[in-house]
C-alpha cells in the first residue's frame, strides 16, 4: 500500500510549525501507524532529512505514551491507541493527516511530540490513597465486592494518554480526572480522602489550564480504554457533595 | 576483588529480621541531611522513590519517559506472586521460596530469595491500601489464579492489566511525595554516567531530553532501577526505550556485570513476520492455562491447521512433558518450540511459529467462558493478525522477554561500587537463571518498597551526609566525557542508521545466543559483534544536534552501548560450560535433549569486572553456598 502523509513539523516549543508532505510507500496492512511512520523515518534519515518525533515506547496500547491525531481524532478515532491502529484500516493510496494532540494544556514541544506534564500535577494534587509503605493492614481486611472491585477497574484502566483532552472542544481534561476520582471514590480504602482530593483536582485542572465539561462527550468516543462518561457524572455528584460538606 | 554477599548468618528464616536489627537506623531529625538518586521510576523505582521520601530523605527521581506512569512495567499483563496462601492450597513463604530457588535451577543467592519470598505479603498489603483494584470474588476478599506452571493459586492480579495497576498504585505514592516537595521529578532526562567521588557513587550526568543540556546532580546514594537489557536481541517484548545504557555506563565505571547470559525467552509471543517490525507482543502466558500447543507431525506441512487431523499433530510439550504439558516452564516450552521449527515442522509464513489451540477448550467450555477468561487478548490478537483465534488456532513464537542478569549486588542491594544500589530488573540477585512468572513485578516491589528503604539507611549512618557540590572536578569530567560521546556520534556523518545497526545486533544475538548457544556459534558472534561495532563507528549515520530534541542521538548512544555489552553477554554464555535455566548450551544435555547442570563447577555467580573495551573482562566468581535446600535436578517430566 501507498499513502500520501502530511504531518506536522516543528523544531521546537519556540518555532512556528507547519504541514509538510511525504509519501509513505510499500506499506504492509498488518504494519501498526507507528511502523509505517517508522518507515519512512528510515527513509527521511537516508536522505538527511530529520525524523519525524513522536512518543512512544511500550507499542501495544498500555503505556499511554503514543498520542497521535490522524485525520483530525486523536488515535485515528479507532479502538485502541495510536500505536495499536493497523495499516490495513486505511484506503491503499488515501491521503493521511499526522498532527500532535493539541490543547492548551498539551503545548508542543517538537513535531508531534507534546509536554503532557500537567496530567502529572494533577495527580500530585490529589490522586493517590495517603497512606505510607508499610501501614497497611491485611490486604483481606478491606472486603470490596466483586462488582465494586470491577468497576474501580474500569475507571482505573486510563493509560493517562490524553486524547479525551485532544477530543474535546474545551481541552476539557474531565474524563481522566473523573476516571481517577471514581476509581478511589468506589473504594473503602478512598473513603477518608474522598472530599479534599476532588476539590484539589478539579482546582489543579483549572490552573493547568484544562477547559470546563460542556457534554459534548466526544472524549468517551475516543478513549482506547472505552472509560465511560458516567465517570464524569459521577465526579460532578462527588464534587457537589464536597461543596456542601 | 573479593565479592561480599554480606549475607547475615544464622538460620534462612531469621536472616532478615536479624539483619534489619543489626543495621544502623538514621536518627529522624536527620534524615532530611541525606539525600537519594533514583534513576527509573518502574516499580521497583517509583516505589522506592517514594518510600525514601516518606521516611524524610531528599529525593530526585528520573525516567527517560514523558510521564514517570509510562515506564516498562506498565506493560506485565499476568501478575504478582505472594505466598498469602489466600486459597488455603498448601502455599507458605518457604514453599514460594523453594519454587523461585528450583524455577531458578539453582543459580541465586538463597538469603536474598527467602527474604523476597517473605516480604511477598507485604507488597500485597501495601498494594490494596493504595487502591489498586485487585480482582475480587463475590465474599469481597482477593482472587488468585495460578500462574506460570506454579502448583498453588497465588498469583494476584488485575484484570490483563496487572503491571499497569500496580505501577499506577506505585505512581500515585511517587506523585503525592512530588506534590509534597518530597521528590524531585525529572521526566525526559536519561542517566549518561555515574560519577563517583573518592570510590563511592555520589551523583550522576544526566541528558535533558528536550534541549539537549548536560548536567550533573548529586546526592549521597545512588539508585539504579533502570530496568532490563532484553533488547540487546532488538526485538523483544519490551518497550522500545528500553536499554542496557545506565547498567551499562556503571559497568565501565567499576561496578560489576553478574550473569548477563541469564536471559528470559517468552514461549508465548506473536511471532515475527516481517523486517519493519521492532517488537514482538506478548500472549499472555495464562492462555496455557486452556490452549494446546502442537505443530504438525511431518516437515513442511502446507495443509491449513483444521485440515491437519488429529494423529498426524504433535503435542509436543503434552508428549514430553506427561506432568506439567503445556504449562512447563518458559524456558522448556521456548526450547521446545525452536526444536520443532529448526525440525522443519513449524507454521506460519516464516515457518518460525507453533499452533496455540483452544478448540478442544471451545469445546469443552463454551466459547462464552473462553471469551471471558480471554476476551481481550483474543482481540489484541486478531488486531494485529488479523485472524480470529476462535476459528483458527493461534500462532506463537518465543521472543526475548526479560533479564535475569543484572548489576551484582550484595544482600543490601549495593553494587560493588559504594553507594550504588541496584534494584528491579537492574540487578541480578533473585531469579537465578530462569524466573518464575508473576516474580518480576514481586521483586521489583519488595527491592522498592520493603528492602532498599531499610538497607539505604545503614550506608547512610556509616558514611555520614557529604553534601557534595556539583562544582567538583569529578562531575565537570564526566560531564566533558558525555558531551564528547554524543559528538563523537554526530561525528561520524556515515550512512547507515542506528536501528540497523541494532537490527544486525539483534540477528547475531538471536542466533548465536538466544535460546539455544554453543562454542563454535558464541566465538563467531564475538568475532561479528567487534566487526559490528568498528563499522557502527565508522558509518553510522547520526542527524541533528546535541541541543535538541533528537531522537537519532538518544538512539544512537543506546545502540553503541549495547554494541559494547554485547560481548560480555557472549563472554559469559561461553563461560558457562553447563546448561542451567534459560541458559541452554548444546554441547550440554542429555540423550532427551535435557539441560545438564555442572553444580561442581559453575553453582556460581560470574561477576564481570570491566577492562577497557574490547579488552577481555576479568571473572569473579561468587560461591553460591546452599545452606537449606538441596540441589535438585529440576524436572517437569
Ligand atoms: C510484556 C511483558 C509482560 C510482563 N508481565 C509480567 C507479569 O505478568 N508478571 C511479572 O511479575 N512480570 C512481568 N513482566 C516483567 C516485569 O514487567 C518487569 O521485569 C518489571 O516491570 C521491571 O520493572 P523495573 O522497575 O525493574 O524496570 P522498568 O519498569 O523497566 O523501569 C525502568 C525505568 O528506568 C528508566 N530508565 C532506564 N534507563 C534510563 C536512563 N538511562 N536514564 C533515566 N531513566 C532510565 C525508565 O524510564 C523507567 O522508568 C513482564 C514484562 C513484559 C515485557
Ligand atoms: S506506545 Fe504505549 S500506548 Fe502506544
Amino acid at each position: 500500500m501507498n499513502f500520501k502523509l502530511h504531518v506536522w513539523r516543528q523544531k521546537n516549543a519556540a518555532a512556528k510549525g507547519r504541514m509538510e508532505q511525504y509519501e509513505a510507500r510499500d506499506i504492509n496492512g498488518d504494519m501498526s501507524f507507528l511502523e509505517m511512520l517508522d518507515v519512512v523515518n528510515e527513509d527521511l534519515v537516508e536522505k538527511g532529512i530529520d525524523p519525524i518525533h513522536f512518543d512512544h515506547d511500550c507499542r501495544e496500547g498500555i503505556c499511554g505514551a503514543c498520542s497521535l491525531v490522524i485525520n483530525g481524532l486523536p488515535h485515528g478515532g479507532m479502538t485502541g491507541t495510536t500505536c495499536e491502529v493497523r495499516m490495513r484500516l486505511f484506503k491503499d493510496g488515501s491521503t493521511i493527516y499526522i498532527e500532535p494532540f493539541r490543547a492548551k494544556a498539551f503545548p508542543v514541544i517538537k513535531d508531534l511530540t507534546v509536554d503532557r506534564t500537567s496530567i502529572d500535577r494533577v495527580m500530585q494534587a490529589g490522586g493517590f490513597v495517603s497512606t505510607h509503605t508499610g501501614a497497611a493492614t491485611d490486604a483481606n481486611a478491606i472486603l470490596i465486592p466483586k462488582d465494586k472491585a470491577e468497576e474501580a477497574m474500569d475507571a482505573a484502566a486510563c493509560i493517562g494518554c490524553g486524547a479525551c483532552v485532544a477530543a474535546c472542544k474545551n481541552a476539557s481534561g474531565m474524563l481522566f480526572v473523573a476516571a481517577k476520582v471514581s476509581q478511589l471514590a468506589l473504594l473503602p480504602q478512598g473513603q477518608a480522602e474522598r472530599e479534599r482530593r476532588v476539590n484539589k483536582m478539579v482546582a489543579q485542572m483549572d490552573i493547568e489550564g484544562f477547559g470546563n465539561c460542556t457534554n459534548y462527550f466526544e472524549c468517551e468516543a475516543v478513549c482506547p480504554k472505552d472509560i465511560s462518561v458516567k465517570f464524569i457524572a459521577k465526579m460532578n455528584r462527588e464534587y457537589m457533595r464536597a461543596l456542601v460538606k | 576483588m573479593k565479592l561480599d554477599s554480606k549475607v547475615p548468618s544464622g538460620p534462612l528464616e531469621q536472616k532478615w529480621q536479624k539483619h534489619q536489627f543489626e543495621m544502623k537506623l538514621v536518627n529522624p531529625a536527620n534524615k532530611r541531611k541525606y539525600s537519594a538518586i533514583v534513576v527509573g521510576t518502574g516499580l521497583a523505582g517509583a516505589s522506592a522513590a517514594a518510600s525514601l521520601a516518606e521516611l524524610g530523605y531528599e529525593v530526585k527521581a528520573f525516567c527517560f519517559q514523558d510521564s514517570s506512569r509510562r515506564a516498562h512495567s506498565i506493560s506485565a499483563q499476568g501478575g504478582i506472586n505472594a505466598a498469602k496462601n489466600y486459597q488455603n492450597d498448601g502455599d507458605s513463604v518457604y514453599r514460594l521460596f523453594y519454587d523461585t530457588i528450583k524455577g531458578g535451577d539453582f543459580r541465586s543467592r538463597e538469603a536474598n530469595t527467602y527474604r523476597l519470598a517473605e516480604v511477598s505479603n507485604n507488597i500485597i498489603d501495601q498494594c490494596a491500601a493504595q487502591g489498586v483494584p485487585f480482582a475480587r470474588e463475590y465474599g469481597g476478599t482477593l482472587a488468585n489464579r495460578s500462574f506460570g506452571g506454579a502448583q498453588v493459586s497465588r498469583t494476584f492480579y488485575a484484570r490483563g492489566q496487572t503491571g499497569q495497576q500496580l505501577l499506577l498504585g506505585a505512581y500515585s505514592a511517587l506523585m503525592r511525595q512530588v506534590g509534597l516537595g518530597k521528590v524531585k521529578m525529572y521526566p525526559r532526562t536519561e542517566m549518561q554516567d555515574v560519577v563517583l567521588i573518592d570510590g563511592h557513587a555520589k551523583g550522576i550526568v544526566v541528558r535533558d531530553m528536550v534541549t539537549g543540556e548536560i548536567s550533573s546532580h548529586a546526592a549521597d546514594a545512588v539508585v539504579l532501577a533502570t530496568g532490563g537489557y532484553g533488547r540487546v536481541f532488538y526485538l523483544s517484548t519490551m518497550g522500545l526505550g528500553c536499554n542496557v545504557t545506565a547498567a551499562y555506563r556503571a559497568y565501565k565505571k567499576g561496578a560489576l556485570f553478574a550473569n548477563p547470559c541469564f536471559t528470559q525467552i517468552h514461549p508465548t509471543c506473536i511471532p515475527h513476520t516481517g523486517d519493519y517490525q521492532c517488537k514482538l507482543t506478548l500472549m499472555s502466558e495464562s492462555l496455557r492455562n486452556d490452549g494446546r500447543i502442537w505443530v504438525p507431525g511431518a516437515k513442511d506441512e502446507q495443509r491449513a491447521p483444521g485440515q491437519i487431523p488429529e494423529n498426524e499433530r504433535d503435542y509436543y510439550l503434552e508428549r514430553k512433558y506427561p506432568s506439567f504439558g503445556n504449562l512447563a516452564p518458559r524456558d522448556i516450552s521456548s526450547r521446545s518450540a525452536k526444536e520443532a521449527c529448526d525440525d522443519g515442522r513449524g507454521i506460519g509464513p516464516s515457518r518460525y511459529g507453533v499452533y496455540l489451540d483452544f478448540s478442544d477448550a471451545i469445546n469443552r467450555l463454551g466459547k462464552d467462558v473462553i471469551k471471558e477468561r480471554y476476551g481481550n487478548l483474543f482481540e489484541m490478537y486478531e488486531l494485529i493478525n488479523d485472524e480470529n483465534p476462535y476459528e483458527v488456532p493461534m500462532r506463537i513464537y518465543p521472543a526475548s522477554h526479560y533479564t535475569m542478569g543484572g548489576l551484582w549486588v550484595d544482600y543490601n542491594l549495593m553494587s560493588n561500587i559504594p553507594g550504588l544500589h541496584v534494584i528491579g530488573e537492574a540487578n541480578f540477585s533473585d531469579h537465578g537463571a530462569n524466573r518464575l512468572g508473576a516474580s518480576a513485578l514481586m521483586q521489583g516491589l519488595a527491592d522498592g518498597y520493603f528492602v532498599l528503604p531499610y538497607t539505604i539507611g545503614d550506608y547512610f549512618v556509616r558514611e555520614g551526609a557529604k553534601n557534595i557540590s556539583t562544582d567538583r572536578p569529578e562531575f565537570r569530567e564526566a560531564e566533558e566525557a558525555v558531551t564528547m560521546r554524543i559528538k563523537k556520534l554526530l561525528d561520524v556523518g556515515g550512512k547507515q542508521t542506528p536501528d540497523s545497526f541494532h537490527k544486525r545486533l539483534g540477528q547475531i544475538m538471536w542466533e548465536k545466543a538466544g535460546m539455544a548457544r554453543n562454542e563454535k556459534g558464541l566465538k563467531e558472534a564475538l568475532q561479528e559483534i567487534p566487526a559490528l561495532r568498528e563499522e557502527f563507528w565508522n558509518d553510522v549515520n547520526v542527524l541533528g544536534s546535541a541541543d535538541e530534541m533528537n531522537m537519532n542521538v538518544e538512539r544512537a548512544a543506546r545502540v553503541a552501548d549495547f554494541l559494547e555489552f554485547a560481548e560480555i553477554f557472549c563472554l559469559d554464555a561461553l563461560d558457562r560450560e553447563e546448561s542451567c535455566g534459560a541458559h541452554f548450551r548444546e554441547e550440554y544435555q542429555t540423550e532427551e535433549g535435557e539441560a545438564v547442570r555442572n553444580d561442581k563447577k559453575y553453582a556460581y555467580v560470574a561477576a564481570w569486572e570491566h577492562k577497557g573495551v574490547g579488552q577481555k573482562p576479568e571473572l569473579h566468581k561468587e560461591d553460591l553456598q546452599f545452606e537449606s535446600v538441596q540441589l535438585a535436578t529440576r524436572s517437569y517430566k
